[in-house]
C-alpha cells in the first residue's frame, strides 16, 4: 500500500461553507478548474465509482480500459479470473501499457521500452535486465492497482480509499432497487451491448444533477413529448405524465444516501403485463415483431414486449452511473467543462429458455426502443447542459439554486432507514447529494494504491 | 383486398427478413468486379447526392424525404463495420416513421439541439457505382465533408455514405442511407443533425 495523502490538496482549501448552502451551490462548482481537479481525486475514486459491467470482460484474461476520474484503468479478469482495476500506466515511464478499448490479454507490454506485465499488474520482465543494478522482483516495479473492486450482481465498482465500507453497504437501499432492475429479465441478468455516446461541453455534475430531475421533463424535452404523441394512436404514449401535474401523479423521487438517488416512474403505470409496452412510443419493427412474438408466445407475449418496452426508473448511482429505461449510463468526465455520456445497450439472455426462443426477437425490438431517448431526447438535455455552462459564465452572479420543495410543508418524506420521498419534480435529491459532495470534498477519504506482491 | 399498411403510421416491414437482408446487402457490396463503368450512370448517381445534399443544406426536409422510398431506412451505425442491428444499437436506426419522427421534431421549434439551427454545407465526391443482383437496384459509395456551424461554433464531420437506390425513371429514389461517420464509435457532440 502506498499512502497518497502527502501529495493531495497541498493548496489552499476553498472555504466549502461558503460555497454550498442548504438552498444553493456556488456557480464555481461547475466552472472552475481547481475544484474539478479536486473532484477527481476526492470523488473519483474517493469514493466506490462505478467502472464497468462484468459482460463486458466475461472470460478469464478478458480486458477493457477505462478511467476513474481522469486516470487510465484497465478492467481485468486475471489468468486466476480476479477482477482488477489496474493503472494503464507504465512503472517505468509512465506511458499507457494498453492501448486497445477492449480485448483479451495475458500480458500486457509497454510499446515505448518493451517492459511487460502479466494481467494480475505483476512486472513480467523488462528487455536487457543485466543493465540494471534493481531487483525487479521489488512490489514497485508492478502496475499500481486499485485497493477495493468489488461488484454487485455484474456492476463493478472501484475505489482508493482501502476504508471505504463494503461496495453493498454503500449502496444500502439501492441495491433492492438494483435487483428489481435486474429481475425483471430472465435469469435475472443482462449484457452490455454497443452505446449511443455523446458528449457535451459542461461540468460533468449537469449530467448527475438532471440524472432524477422531473421538473425539466415537460420543457426541456417539450419536442420529444410532442413527437410521441403526434400521431395519436390510442393511449398517451412515453412520458405524457410529465404533461400536466407531474406532482400529483404517483411517481416519485427518492434520495437513498450516499449520493445516491432514485426516479420512480413505474406507479403511473398499470400493474399489469403489456401495461409498459402500451405506452411504448412508435420505434422500427414495433408493429411486425409485436404480431410475431404475439404468435409465438400467446398470453406470454405481453411480459416479452414489456422487455423490450423502457423500463420507467432512473436509479443513479454517484458520481457516475445511471441505469436509466434499458440503459446503463456512465458519465464521464473530461475536463471541468467537458463530459461524455454513453448509454450503453443492454441485451436480454435467456439461458433458461423462459422467452421460449423469442429472446433474439425481444432484442431486435429492444435495441430499436433504446435509440429513441439518446436520439430525440438526450440531444436537447446535452444542448442544455452546454447552455448552463455559457450561462454560468456570468461571475458577478454566483448562485445556482436548487430550492425546489425546501420547506414546503408535508412535501417531502423521511423514513427509518433515511430514505427521504419527495413528488416527481422536487430537488431534494440535489440538495442531498450535494452534501455527500461536500463533505467527500471537505474531508477528502483517505486514498492508497496497491500493488502485486 | 386488403391495403398495404402505411409505412408513415406503422412499422410493419421492419421484419427478421428486412434485417437479414440488410445485413446482406451492406456486406462485400464495394468490389472492383461489381463497378459501374457506365459513366451517365455514375453521373446520375452523382447528380442525385449532389441534390441531396443541397436539400440537407437548405433543411428541405420535406422534399428530401419525397427522395426516399415509402419502405426506407436511414442509418447511422455506431460500429466501424456496421453490424447486425438487431443485436446492437446505432447511433440512428430510422425507418419511415421514425424518419418523420425526426422530421417533425426538427419542426416543433422546440428542439433545443438544433435552437438556433445548424448551417451546413456538405461536399460529396468520389462517387462510385456497384451493381447488385437486382438489375434496378445500385449500391453507391460516396465520401462526405459536412462543415457546420452552430451557436458560435464550427466543425467538421466527415466519413462516407452507402446508399442504396432504385432506378426510378431517370432519377432514384433511396432504399436505404447508410452514414458512417469516421468516430461513428466515439462519443459525439450534438448528433442531431440530419446527416
Amino acid at each position: 500500500m502506498e499512502d497518497l495523502e502527502r501529495l493531495s490538496n497541498a493548496a489552499s482549501v476553498p472555504d466549502w461553507d461558503a460555497l454550498v448552502f442548504e438552498d444553493r451551490v456556488h456557480r464555481s462548482l461547475y466552472t472552475d478548474p481547481r475544484i474539478f481537479a479536486a473532484e477527481m481525486t476526492n470523488i473519483f475514486g474517493g469514493t466506490w465509482t462505478y467502472l464497468a459491467h462484468e459482460s463486458q470482460i466475461p472470460r478469464n484474461d478478458d480486458f477493457i480500459t477505462t478511467h476513474l476520474g481522469l486516470r487510465p484503468i484497465i478492467v481485468v479478469r486475471d489468468a486466476g479470473g480476479v477482477i482488477r482495476a489496474l493503472f494503464n500506466r507504465c512503472t517505468h515511464r509512465g506511458a499507457t501499457v494498453c492501448r486497445r478499448e477492449a480485448g483479451s490479454a495475458k500480458v500486457f507490454q509497454c510499446a515505448y521500452h518493451g517492459w511487460t506485465y502479466f494481467n494480475t499488474g505483476a512486472l513480467s520482465g523488462v528487455p536487457w535486465p543485466d543493465g540494471y543494478a534493481c531487483d525487479f522482483k521489488d512490489a514497485k516495479y508492478n502496475l499500481a492497482q486499485l485497493p477495493r473492486v468489488e461488484s454487485y450482481r455484474g456492476f463493478i465498482f472501484g475505489t482508493l480509499n482501502p476504508e471505504a465500507a463494503p461496495l453493498a453497504d454503500h449502496l444500502g437501499p439501492m441495491t433492492a432497487i438494483i435487483d428489481q432492475w435486474l429481475d425483471r429479465h430472465p435469469g435475472g441478468r443482462v449484457v452490455l451491448c454497443e452505446a449511443n455516446r455523446l458528449k457535451y461541453k459542461g461540468n460533468w455534475k449537469l449530467a448527475y444533477d438532471n440524472a432524477a430531475d422531473g421538473y425539466h421533463v415537460k420543457f426541456s424535452h417539450r419536442s420529444l413529448l410532442e413527437t410521441e404523441n403526434r400521431l395519436k394512436t390510442g393511449d398517451e404514449k412515453g412520458m405524457s405524465f410529465y404533461k400536466d401535474a407531474p406532482d400529483e401523479a404517483p411517481m416519485y423521487v427518492q434520495y437513498l444516501g450516499n449520493g445516491n438517488h432514485f426516479k420512480d416512474k413505474r406507479p403511473n403505470i398499470e400493474n399489469r403485463p403489456g401495461a409498459l409496452w402500451e405506452i411504448e412510443g412508435a420505434h422500427p419493427g414495433m408493429e411486425s415483431f409485436e404480431a410475431a412474438l404475439r404468435q409465438r408466445l400467446g398470453d406470454k407475449a405481453d411480459r416479452a414486449l414489456d422487455l423490450a418496452a423502457s423500463e420507467p426508473v432512473n436509479i443513479n448511482v454517484f458520481p457516475n452511473l445511471s441505469i436509466l429505461g434499458n440503459h446503463i449510463q456512465v458519465f464521464q468526465p473530461l475536463a471541468v467543462d467537458e463530459t461524455d455520456t454513453t448509454w450503453y445497450g443492454t441485451a436480454v439472455v435467456d439461458e433458461d429458455g423462459e422467452l421460449e426462443g423469442a429472446v433474439d426477437d425481444v432484442n431486435a425490438l429492444r435495441m430499436r426502443t433504446m435509440e429513441g431517448f439518446p436520439n430525440f431526447g438526450e440531444v436537447d438535455d446535452a444542448v442544455n447542459f452546454e447552455e448552463i455552462q455559457r450561462g454560468l459564465a456570468a461571475q458577478e452572479d454566483e448562485w445556482v439554486y436548487m430550492h425546489r420543495g425546501l420547506d414546503v410543508p408535508g412535501r417531502i418524506e423521511s423514513d427509518a432507514r433515511g430514505v427521504i420521498t419527495a413528488p416527481a419534480t422536487d430537488e431534494v435529491f440535489m440538495r442531498e447529494t450535494f452534501k455527500y459532495w461536500k463533505r467527500l470534498m471537505a474531508e477528502p477519504p483517505p486514498r492508497q494504491i496497491r500493488r502485486e506482491v | 383486398m386488403s391495403q398495404a399498411p402505411d409505412p408513415s403510421r406503422t412499422s410493419h416491414y421492419v421484419t427478421d427478413a428486412f434485417y437479414a437482408a440488410l445485413v446482406e446487402d451492406f456486406s462485400d457490396w464495394q468490389t472492383d468486379d461489381k463497378a459501374v463503368r457506365d459513366r451517365d450512370l455514375r453521373d446520375s448517381c452523382r447528380a442525385f447526392l449532389e441534390r441531396e445534399a443541397r436539400l440537407l443544406d437548405r433543411h428541405e426536409y420535406d422534399e428530401w424525404l419525397g427522395l426516399m422510398a415509402g419502405e426506407c431506412l436511414y442509418w447511422v451505425p455506431a460500429t466501424t463495420a456496421a453490424g447486425d442491428p438487431r443485436r446492437e444499437v446505432a447511433v440512428c436506426f430510422d425507418d419511415r416513421r421514425r424518419l418523420e419522427d425526426r422530421i417533425f421534431r426538427l419542426k416543433t421549434g422546440a428542439a433545443w439541439s438544433q435552437v438556433p439551427v445548424s448551417r451546413t454545407v456538405r461536399m460529396v465526391g468520389n462517387v462510385e457505382a456497384f451493381a447488385t443482383a437486382a438489375e434496378d437496384v445500385l449500391m453507391v459509395r460516396s465520401n462526405f465533408l459536412i462543415t457546420e456551424f452552430r451557436a458560435g461554433e464550427s466543425r467538421v464531420l466527415s466519413g462516407w455514405c452507402g446508399h442504396r437506390l432504385r432506378r426510378l425513371g431517370e432519377s432514384f429514389e433511396i432504399l436505404v442511407k447508410q452514414v458512417n461517420l469516421i468516430e461513428c464509435d466515439q462519443n459525439l457532440r450534438n448528433p442531431s443533425l440530419v446527416l
